[in-house]
């Protein structure tokens, strides 16, 4: 039980070690930039001296140290500063788009852990076979081609070739501000306010990327779970489950799998950071206004506050997400206790 | 009859090459005798023991002239009625409980899954069954060791649980493959001890691997010495003295005596003719 608390403590420790790092990078982003903030708030053609008023308002002829101070606690206060683009604090635009790019993951997530999962199984159940080699196959092409390749062929092929999926973009625009933000997920959003066109429409436009990015993380999930069930179907507690009787299924989903579901959730939760992580590059091809969207058109413009508060955010919910695996992992897996 | 194997064959085959591991192994057991199997590690013991059940991986070729059990013919059996004699009417007791219970989940449920196989009942009862399983195999605080995890309990503990869940359905045959060298000296005689009891007020036959001659010979009627994938002598359990095979006398000579003490251990020679001679 003490040593279990005190695994836990390092864990936290080195999370809380993690988060400063990233602070610091952050931090260090915005002042390493090619990018002149002082310019990009008073304009082009300002005067000298006014140029230097701002630059003394906005601490920036401090010691780094003290800028660092400043920085971390209006972070800490839920401050990450103002957009020049949008005019908004960057936190507010952070919760305008964040929900765009949650939706689309967390569906892809879905859909990869449901196809991912049962054929990672099935693969190592039936290794060798036609039905492994199959799946061997489907994957292959989800690995080793970079995603916004995938997306674009996905374009290509579905919009472009076959008129199946709608271009671009989240919404249809005649639904565009239709549906009351509560949630900002539109697939919730639209059930709550009864509107089953926009909610068809946005799940129209969710299916492409939904698509591309599941079967981008599918072949992952399915190449670790087959990997996972591979190496537990070799123990000997598989001969003493076939010894008492069980049915080869029994077998796999009761003696097998139980010994991966613990790993698998560190599989997923990786995964995810990936998903919300990678949006970045997927956003761009699909027009998807979420956050890496936001964050790439930040980025372009050389507008530092919404650069370096969606990366801090990002960064934030990828060492959020290994805790969590982390817990579950202790709940889940009695050897931990 | 219990058990009638004649002529098994095992070979694998990898990268072209095929092995045979077991090369004409036949013995017979009768009910409610105790057969021991020794020899020296990868002599074919313990796919010898597990071709019986059929629990060999699907690349293992297996091939014999006869191969019964009670009277069953387990080559032509169905997977369905080959689940109904595993842990129905033979019983598997494997090496290492730290690897042969499942880690994952407490050592009641495995118990009570193994009850529930076989009989018909209730979550309930499985519960009450394996609790009374426990207690029989004599282990202490079953209550506890019920909830508990394979890793919280320590090996004889574990192998104790693992007898457990074997003898649930009531089985007429126990087939121990080295069920204690695993385990601690003074634990092994114990569980030994254990098992020979349970055989003997059970009925069942006993099938006991080990690589150890004189414990076989104490606790079984017959021992088959094996080596290299065939047997070389079988043997009465009393008669280990008057062993005529080279190799089994070659075993006992590399035993250290506690009364003949002696600085040097012969050496266990091995003759390729042994082989030829068998396979003819
Ligand atoms: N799945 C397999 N594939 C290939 N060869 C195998 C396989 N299983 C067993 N063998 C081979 O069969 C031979 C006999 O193995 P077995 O496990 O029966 O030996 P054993 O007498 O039980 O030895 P030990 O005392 O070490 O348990 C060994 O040479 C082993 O390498
Ligand atoms: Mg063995």
């Amino acid at each position: 039980m003490n040593q279990r608390a005190k695994s836990f403590a390092a864990t936290l420790g080195s999370v809380l070690v993690t988060l400063f790092g990233l602070s610091v990078i952050t931090f260090m982003i915005g002042r390493v930039m090619p990018v002149d903030p002082v310019l990009a708030a008073v304009g082009d053609n300002a005067p000298a001296d006014v140029v230097a008023a701002a630059r003394a308002a906005m601490g920036l002829d401090d010691p780094l140290v003290v800028q660092y101070w400043s920085y971390i606690s209006n972070v800490l206060q839920g401050d990450l500063g103002q957009s020049v683009l949008t005019r908004n604090p960057v936190v507010s635009d952070i919760a305008h788009y964040f929900p765009a790019t949650l939706e689309m993951a967390t569906l892809a997530l879905i859909l990869a852990t449901l196809l991912g999962v049962p054929a990672g199984i099935v693969a190592a159940v039936k290794r060798g076979s036609l039905t492994d080699q199959i799946i061997r196959v489907v994957c292959i092409a989800g690995h080793s081609v970079p995603v916004f390749v995938l997306a674009l062929l996905g374009l290509l092929i579905f919009y472009v070739g076959l008129d199946l999926v709608p271009g671009p973009g989240r919404q249809g625009f005649i639904y565009d501000g239709m549906v009351p933000t509560v949630t900002g997920i539109l697939l919730i959003d639209s059930l709550l306010a009864g509107d089953m066109g926009a909610f068809w429409d946005a799940a129209h436009h969710l299916a492409l990327p939904v698509l591309i990015l599941a079967y981008f993380s599918m072949a992952y999930i399915t190449r670790m779970t087959r990997a996972f069930m591979l190496d537990a179907l070799k123990g000997e507690f598989i001969i003493s489950a076939r010894a008492k009787g069980l049915s080869g299924w029994k077998v796999v989903m009761g003696h097998a799998f139980p010994n991966v579901a613990v790993q698998l959730i560190t599989v997923l939760a990786l995964t995810y950071a990936g998903l919300l992580e990678g949006a970045v590059i997927t956003e761009t091809v699909f027009a998807w206004p979420g956050l890496g969207q936001y964050l790439t058109t930040a980025l372009m413009n050389g507008d530092m506050n919404p650069v370096v508060g969606t990366t801090l955010v990002i960064g934030a919910i990828y060492v959020g997400l290994n805790l969590l695996a982390d817990i579950l992992y202790r709940v889940f897996d009695p050897r931990v206790k | 009859m219990l058990v009638d194997i004649e002529n098994l064959r095992i070979a694998f085959e990898s990268n072209g090459k095929r092995f045979e591991a077991v090369r004409g192994v036949s013995f017979k057991l009768e009910a409610r005798q105790k057969l021991g199997i020794v020899g020296e590690s990868g002599s074919g013991k313990s796919i010898t023991a597990r071709a019986l059940m059929r629990l060999l991986p699907p690349q293992a070729q297996v091939t014999a002239d006869r191969m019964r059990f009670d009277g069953i013919d387990i080559q032509s059996q169905s997977e369905r009625e080959m689940r109904k004699l595993r842990g129905g009417r033979a019983g598997f007791i494997l090496q290492d409980p730290k690897y042969s219970l499942n880690p994952v989940k407490t050592i009641g449920n495995q118990i009570a899954e193994a009850w529930r196989t076989h009989n018909k009942g209730g979550k309930k009862e499985a519960r009450e069954a394996a609790l009374d399983l426990l207690e029989q195999v004599m282990i202490r605080d079953p209550k506890r060791v019920l909830d508990a995890y394979p890793h919280e309990i320590s090996g004889g503990m574990g192998q104790r649980a693992m007898i457990a869940m074997m003898l649930a359905p009531n089985p007429t045959l126990l087939i121990a493959d080295e069920p204690t060298s695993a385990l601690d000296a003074s634990v092994e005689a114990e569980i030994l001890r254990l098992i020979d009891e349970l055989v003997d007020t059970r009925n069942m036959g006993l099938l006991l691997i080990s690589h150890d001659l004189p414990l076989v010979s104490h606790f079984c009627d017959k021992v088959s010495v094996m080596y290299m994938g065939q047997v070389m002598e079988e043997l009465a359990a009393g008669e280990l003295a008057q062993a005529k095979h080279p190799y089994t006398q070659g075993l006992l000579n590399c035993l250290p005596s506690l009364d003949h003490p002696r600085t040097d251990l012969p050496v266990l020679t091995r003759d390729p003719s042994w082989l030829e001679e068998k396979a003819q």
